[in-house]
């Protein structure tokens, strides 16, 4: 299959899983125990004229079909209802969370993937010695920690004890800015320990992964070759080692999404960061149950579309993946 | 005859008896056996030797966060309760939770494994869909509405990180699976006239069991984090109390502003200690199943 067919058919796919995503979470919030208009209405006592009002308002007068080809034209179109505690448009809501929280994963995930790999080359340049067998052992001490009591260890270290670092919001409460760098620099501080926190348990991974093909690289044939050639280690390594390894990289990238995005709701939980991710544990606490639907299928979006990505990405770097 | 036949292909040529006498020669694999044995202990004995009861409450307002002492080990919790009970019974709980789970995981996981990748139709392919569509699906998220949806209990957290976790399981034993059924021991066998059951039950499955075990090790492992998560963001049980739980109530009483790190470390570390022991045995039992990252 060409290079075109097969974007296209993952492409295909793409777009079946978002259905799927979809029909899943309408099926999954319809056996929600309760009469949903009680949910609405958050009162025990209507009139019969209100209850009809209400249920031709939100649609529940119709059948299920209709309903469930209303929710999917309505996801299509990003119209995600009405918040039950906010008593606003879900979008709207999302609208003003969602550029926090792709700004720390965006951050925490750069250096994630530059402090991994780079790791992960140095341990394999020095396989079987302490220094290696130092960073596997830290790097499965990182992936064990919960994420969020790593960062409730960096708040009652950094902010309860040392008072260094801010330690909720992303900004300073009513603090006043006299230029454009304070406000960017207070804002930089509000993220060290959330992304502290993420990369330390989700470095692991792309270290592991990294160090673990390159040292089966390094065994073979052809790098004993270019090393015979008189090639620094340096440059064997960058030349003929670090390409293989930029495939299982790219696998662990698409399994890295699904687990950041975890991260993301346990440390904007731990440090109130105004993001997706402490939207939908305060959706949780209050059962705002509109807002926790359309944050997981945005959130499950997200992760297939990496997956997507991945795949193509893949295809792209590997000729020899033929027809998958 | 059979068995002897099953034995000789068996993938790597390892026995099981003789996989555990190989995580116990690794060092890091003998330091995961020596944490989990001590945490087993603690689970099993702590809870009867050092009762944790939850009404026993604190009577003054000292009793409220007070530091370690002679009468409280580890401190007390925000309602005068002492810690160091407290962590030992949720030991046992984090650690029921997180190995019911897996079992259901590992059930799940290991007959859809089994099943699609012995067979090769429709119903085959239409069970990998479904595996992908679930292994897609971001983890956390997909646990925190299933759980605000069906409710707090110890037993809807064993269902939902169970049902959840199993993706990853399966296409692990499908893929062995495949490589197997193309063997020709498969085919003498099939020639002799064993039924596909059979087959997959006394020929193929032997041989994945090892592989099994090590993804099982490393499924428990993230369903106690799991757990752990999912009690802390307070989808836990409120009754049956574990590390999560207490870090929940430590978090929402505001344990960290008032210096209480008795409160706040210990149950974390717990659970540090039993994930990495379950992390270090599942590594060196890959290394074991993949020769070729045993020879560094």
């Amino acid at each position: 299959m060409d290079k075109a067919g097969f974007i296209a058919k993952k492409f295909a796919q793409l777009l079946f899983t978002l259905y799927a995503i979809a029909t899943f979470n309408f099926l999954l919030f319809r056996i929600l125990p309760g009469d949903p208009l009680r949910l609405i209405a958050r009162a025990g006592r209507l009139s019969p004229d209100a209850v009809a009002r209400l249920q031709e308002l939100f649609g529940l007068d119709r059948s299920r079909w209709e309903q469930y080809l209303i929710y999917l034209k309505n996801i299509a179109t990003g119209e995600y209802g009405i918040s039950i505690t906010f008593r606003r448009p879900v979008m709207d809501i999302i609208a003003e969370r969602m550029s926090n929280t792709i700004l720390l994963l965006l951050v925490a995930t750069i250096i994630v993937i530059v402090i991994g790999v780079g790791l992960g080359i140095f341990a394999s340049m020095r396989r079987g010695t302490g220094t290696d067998n130092t960073l596997i052992v830290a790097s499965m001490v990182g992936w064990s920690l919960p994420t969020f009591w790593t960062g409730l260890l960096f708040i009652i270290v950094f902010g309860v004890y040392l008072h260094a670092l801010p330690i909720a919001g992303v900004l300073t409460p009513g603090a006043v800015y006299t230029n454009y760098w304070q406000l960017i620099g207070d804002y930089a501080n509000h993220l060290i320990l959330p992304t502290v926190s993420l990369v330390i348990v989700d470095m692991a991974q792309f270290f592991l992964i990294t160090r673990n093909t390159l040292v089966d690289v390094l065994t073979e044939d052809y790098i004993t070759t270019a090393k015979g050639k008189g090639l620094s280690p340096l440059l064997t390594m960058r030349r003929h080692a670090l390409p293989n390894a930029m495939l299982p990289i790219i696998t662990t990238l698409a399994l890295y999404v699904s687990l950041v995005i975890g991260g993301a709701i346990q440390v904007e939980t731990v440090f109130s960061y105004p993001g997706m991710g402490k939207l939908m544990y305060d959706a949780v606490l209050r059962r705002d149950y509109p807002i926790l639907e359309a944050t997981f299928f945005l959130m499950a979006s997200v992760t297939v579309l990496a997956n997507f990505i991945s795949d193509v990405v893949y295809r792209l770097i590997d000729p020899r993946v033929k027809n998958i | 005859m059979k068995r002897k036949v099953v034995i000789r292909e068996r993938i790597n040529k390892i026995k099981d008896s003789e996989t555990l006498g190989m995580v116990w020669t690794d060092r890091l694999g003998r330091a995961g056996i020596i944490m989990l044995g001590a945490i087993m202990v603690i689970a099993v004995f702590g809870p009867v030797i050092f009762p944790f009861n939850a009404a026993d409450i604190g009577k003054t307002a000292e009793d409220i966060f007070s530091p370690p002492s002679v009468n409280h080990w580890l401190g007390t919790d925000e309602i005068g309760r002492d810690v160091f009970r407290s962590l030992l019974s949720g030991a046992r709980i984090s650690l029921i939770v997180g190995l019911s789970a897996t079992l259901i995981s590992i059930s799940i996981g290991s007959i859809i494994g089994l099943v699609s990748g012995y067979y090769s139709g429709i119903g085959s392919m239409l069970l990998m869909r479904v595996t992908d569509f679930f292994l897609a699906l971001p983890v956390l998220p997909l646990i925190i509405v299933l759980a605000s949806i069906f409710g707090q209990s110890i037993g809807i957290t064993i269902m939902v990180i169970g049902l959840t976790s199993w993706p990853s399981t399966a296409r692990i034993v499908r893929s062995q699976v495949i490589s197997i059924r193309e063997r020709q021991y498969i085919e003498r066998i099939r020639s002799l006239g064993a039924g596909d059951f059979r087959i997959i039950v006394f020929h193929i499955f032997p041989n994945v069991m090892p592989l099994i075990y090590a993804n099982t090790v490393l499924v428990i492992a993230g369903s106690i984090l799991s757990e752990a998560t999912l009690a802390f963001l307070g989808l836990g049980d409120p009754v049956k109390v574990s590390w999560g739980t207490m870090l929940h109530y430590a978090f929402v009483s505001g344990a960290a502003g008032r210096k209480a790190w008795w409160y706040l470390l210990p149950p974390g570390i717990g659970i540090l200690f039993v994930v990495l022991s379950f992390t270090l045995i599942g590594h060196t039992l890959d290394k074991i199943l993949n020769p070729r990252l045993r020879e560094y």
